[in-house]
């Protein structure tokens, strides 16, 4: 393809790891025995519970909502009995309210969403309703309800509509396997972003480092005219939602703006999956599609998984630890988070399950700064991560915030860079910490 | 169904006991300090060699007088402030091998010995340490030595071997100056070329000078290498040389005589492998080419107007005072921020 390759201003390049995975078609996860579903998944108010102990629930009935406008709703993965309400650790949280539905086997389907056969079928509020209906959240890992992305305020034009396919992070691979596997769901759901906004520009936007699912989706989309496929050089952070909008369209998000304030709205491609799901099959989002990968694991996968199953059931079926886990982490290597305990379940946000034998883990000797400037270099946002993160470890928070550190996106880059392993994200989001906390004051 | 779950796996898993939990990012470059400076003392091998060829044992004894000392200084003081030790990194080494460079070979011992120190001690440890210097540790060296021996510091001995096809006979041992020195002669241009040695002697290194500053072949190979490999930005070297070259000829100097300015007096080292220095130079690449714009002027204006035939390493010390000034003009517009 001689397309041409967008790319951003600054950034890194990060060993991939995506061999692990990225030829291991989608596999469906075991029936979990029992599922242990947070009542807050998401950006925003948490749920109220709506179910009460020893209700029966069915596959995909709600079980948690909440009036506020930002949130989003949850649902029972599992058909069974409601055994239990409690407070639970979850990935990046401890102490949410779990609802614990032991499953009867049956799988027994709610219906009460409405199916569409068709996008010409649906009108622009309906899929608004769907996607608050389905509960559905960004997927790459914020777990913004993806409602209130699309309900810009009236005065914001919105001509661009992109959907994330750059999977910038390494090792994962779940939004590359969907891209090949479901193909015409994630075209659906672009379009249906686009009618709901009344958008006629939509760009799927992938790294070069899939070009065979630049291929398949390419094919998908040329049937029709508003949908285009761009390629992305391969570079972290691209998939990060500014990025991925300067490379795409050259426009430059303000800070502390959101992408409608240039006309941008991001989704990523298992947002547009769910979506898909939510209108042609009435089907809320209470699985996706995790990656179970890294070099402690003994079978690295692809799994299609439900929410609320515990990471060690699904780490067991991706073959168990090859060796002993150092570290575990929910999403990527740059910016996932590492889990104490593998007995937290899987949320919506998990993209995928991370494991590092106990060689990886181990933390890189730190030695001075020689200001070699290569932090600079990569900053996606082009700040001085050196100079915020000496700030930082001198509790000199104002100097901090005059350089900007509220800006960073905590990427990770300058950390990964550091020749020196200096922890320049890990004290640079720390200054952000107390830079917000002074001006609450 | 039921027989698909993985209760029957689970017990198979070990379930860890300890996991770390860091926050992100959760991989880490192989680069290293150690490596990059690792990979400056590669670059400097061509030149080292090429030096012991030329000048024998006398470059041997320098070299290693230098190094030496530059690491038991390092050392010396590490433990003196109850510091870890740090040779390892091998920082020190690199200040001793650029140091010795700046000296001509066979120098008096205590040459090396004390500029190694100086440059060490004054210049790195009392600062704090690798990272904290302001100025280059070397460039500090050479120009304490300056001060205290200024006649050992530019007595030059010729070569005692030449890089093959030179035509090193013209060199006249009683009569040798620099060629620099010639340089500033007030004579017209054909008649200071009839007395310098030729452009080609020159580039491979037949000529006197101090020991790293002779081949500009040899530092050329080392500098490609460290640009290949991204520890250095080609930008330095080529806006360094670029200007030197413009002002000299702003200045007044005959375009015919650039190249020997160009491939004399450790202009190549000095752009190479001193102004590219990062501790003591801007840490942002717009910086660091306003930098290399800064040295080229004062290193053209010392030597058409100074006092100094050479004047590379004093440029860059300058330079290096300025740093922090550099660096406040010329911080990146942040994405997304309008001031």
């Amino acid at each position: 393809m001689g397309q041409e390759k967008l790319t951003f201003k600054g950034g890194v390049n990060v060993p991939h790891y995506k061999s692990l995975t990225e030829n291991k078609a989608l596999e469906k996860a075991a029936e979990p025995a029992k599922v242990y579903i947070p009542l807050q998944q998401h950006i925003g108010a948490p749920c109220e519970a709506v179910v009460s102990v020893g209700d029966k629930v069915k596959m995909g009935q709600v079980i948690g909502k909440s009036d506020a406008f930002v949130s989003a709703r949850v649902h029972s993965s599992v058909s069974g009995e409601v055994k239990e309400i409690k407070k639970m650790d979850v990935p990046g949280s401890l102490g949410v309210n779990c609802v614990v539905i032991e499953s009867d086997g049956l799988n027994e389907v709610d219906d009460s969403m409405t199916v569409y056969s068709s996008l010409e079928d649906i009108k622009p509020e309906q899929i608004l309703e769907a996607i608050d209906l389905a509960g559905i959240t960004g997927l790459g890992g914020a777990s913004f309800p993806t409602k209130v992305k699309l309900s810009p305020p009236k005065d914001k034009v919105i001509d661009y509509i992109i959907l994330n396919g750059a999977e910038c992070e390494p090792y994962l691979t779940a939004d590359h396997r969907l891209m090949l596997e479901n193909t015409s769901d994630v075209v659906f759901g672009i379009r249906a972003i686009m009618k709901a906004l009344g958008v006629n520009r939509g760009v799927i936007a992938i790294e070069d480092n899939k070009m065979d699912a630049v291929e398949a989706i390419q094919a998908e989309a040329s049937k029709y005219d508003n949908v285009e496929v761009k390629v992305l050089k391969a570079k972290y952070p691209q998939g990060d939602e500014k990025r991925i909008i300067s490379a795409v369209t050259g426009r430059e998000v303000p800070s502390g703006a959101l992408p409608m304030e240039v006309g941008c709205v991001v989704n990523n491609i298992g947002t547009a999956k769910a979506i898909a799901d939510a209108i042609l099959r009435g089907k809320p989002l209470y699985e996706r599609v995790i990656t179970i990968t890294g070099h402690a694991i003994g079978e690295p996968k692809n799994l299609v998984a439900k929410v609320g199953t515990p990471f060690k059931e699904l780490i067991a079926q991706a073959g168990g630890f090859k060796s002993e886990p150092g570290k575990i982490v929910m999403g990527g290597p740059m910016m996932g988070l590492a889990q104490y305990s593998i007995e937290v379940p899987m949320v919506k946000g998990t993209s995928g399950i991370l494991t590092f034998t106990k060689e990886e883990a181990e933390k890189k000797e730190v030695s001075a700064c020689i200001k070699c400037g290569r932090c600079l270099t990569v900053c996606p946002v082009h700040l001085q991560p050196v100079y915020i993160s000496a700030c930082a470890i001198k509790n000199n928070f104002e100097l901090a915030e005059k350089y900007n550190a509220i800006d960073c996106v905590e990427c990770g880059a300058c950390s990964f860079i550091c020749p020196a392993g200096r922890p320049l994200t890990e004290s640079i989001r720390l200054a952000k910490r107390e830079i917000l906390a002074n001006k609450k004051k | 169904m039921k027989e698909n779950t993985v209760e029957t796996n689970e017990k198979d898993i070990i379930i860890p006991d300890m996991l770390i939990g860091s926050s992100s990012p959760h991989i880490r470059t192989n680069e290293s300090v150690n490596r990059i400076m690792l990979d400056v003392i590669i670059a400097l091998v061509p030149a080292i060699l090429g030096s012991i060829y030329l000048y024998r044992g006398a470059a041997v004894q320098t070299i290693l007088l230098s190094v030496v000392a530059a690491v038991i200084a390092e050392v010396a003081m590490q433990k003196l402030f109850k510091k870890p030790v740090t040779i390892k990194d091998l920082s020190a080494v690199v200040t001793g091998i650029l140091l010795a460079f700046n000296i001509p070979a066979g120098a008096p011992w205590y040459v090396p010995v004390f500029g190694s120190v100086f440059a060490i001690v004054v210049a790195k440890q009392l600062f704090g340490g690798l990272g904290q210097n302001f100025i280059n540790p070397a460039l500090a060296g050479r120009a304490a030595l300056m001060a205290s021996w200024p006649s050992a510091m530019t007595t030059f001995s010729q070569p005692v071997a030449f890089i093959a096809g030179a035509s090193g006979a013209s060199v006249d041992a009683a009569t040798y100056a620099t060629p620099l020195v010639k340089l500033g002669l007030e004579a017209p241009a054909a008649d200071i070329i009839s007395q310098l040695p030729s452009l080609k002697d020159m580039f491979l290194g037949n000529i006197g000078g101090t020991i790293g500053e002779t081949s500009a072949l040899l530092l050329l190979i080392g500098a490609a290498y460290l640009i290949y490999r991204g520890v250095i930005d080609w930008k330095v070297p080529v806006v360094y040389i670029l200007s030197t070259a413009v002002v000299l000829v702003v200045l007044g100097v005959n375009p015919s005589l650039l190249m020997y300015h160009i491939l004399s007096g450790g202009l190549i080292l000095g752009a190479c492998f001193m102004a590219t220095d990062y501790v003591s130079i801007p840490v942002n690449s717009k910086g660091r080419v306003i930098f290399a714009i800064g040295a080229g002027l004062l290193t053209a204006i010392i030597r058409v107007k100074g006092g100094y035939p050479e004047g590379v390493s004093y440029s860059i010390l300058l330079m290096n005072v300025l740093t922090p000034i550099i660096e406040k003009f010329t911080t990146p517009k942040v994405f997304g921020r309008v001031d």
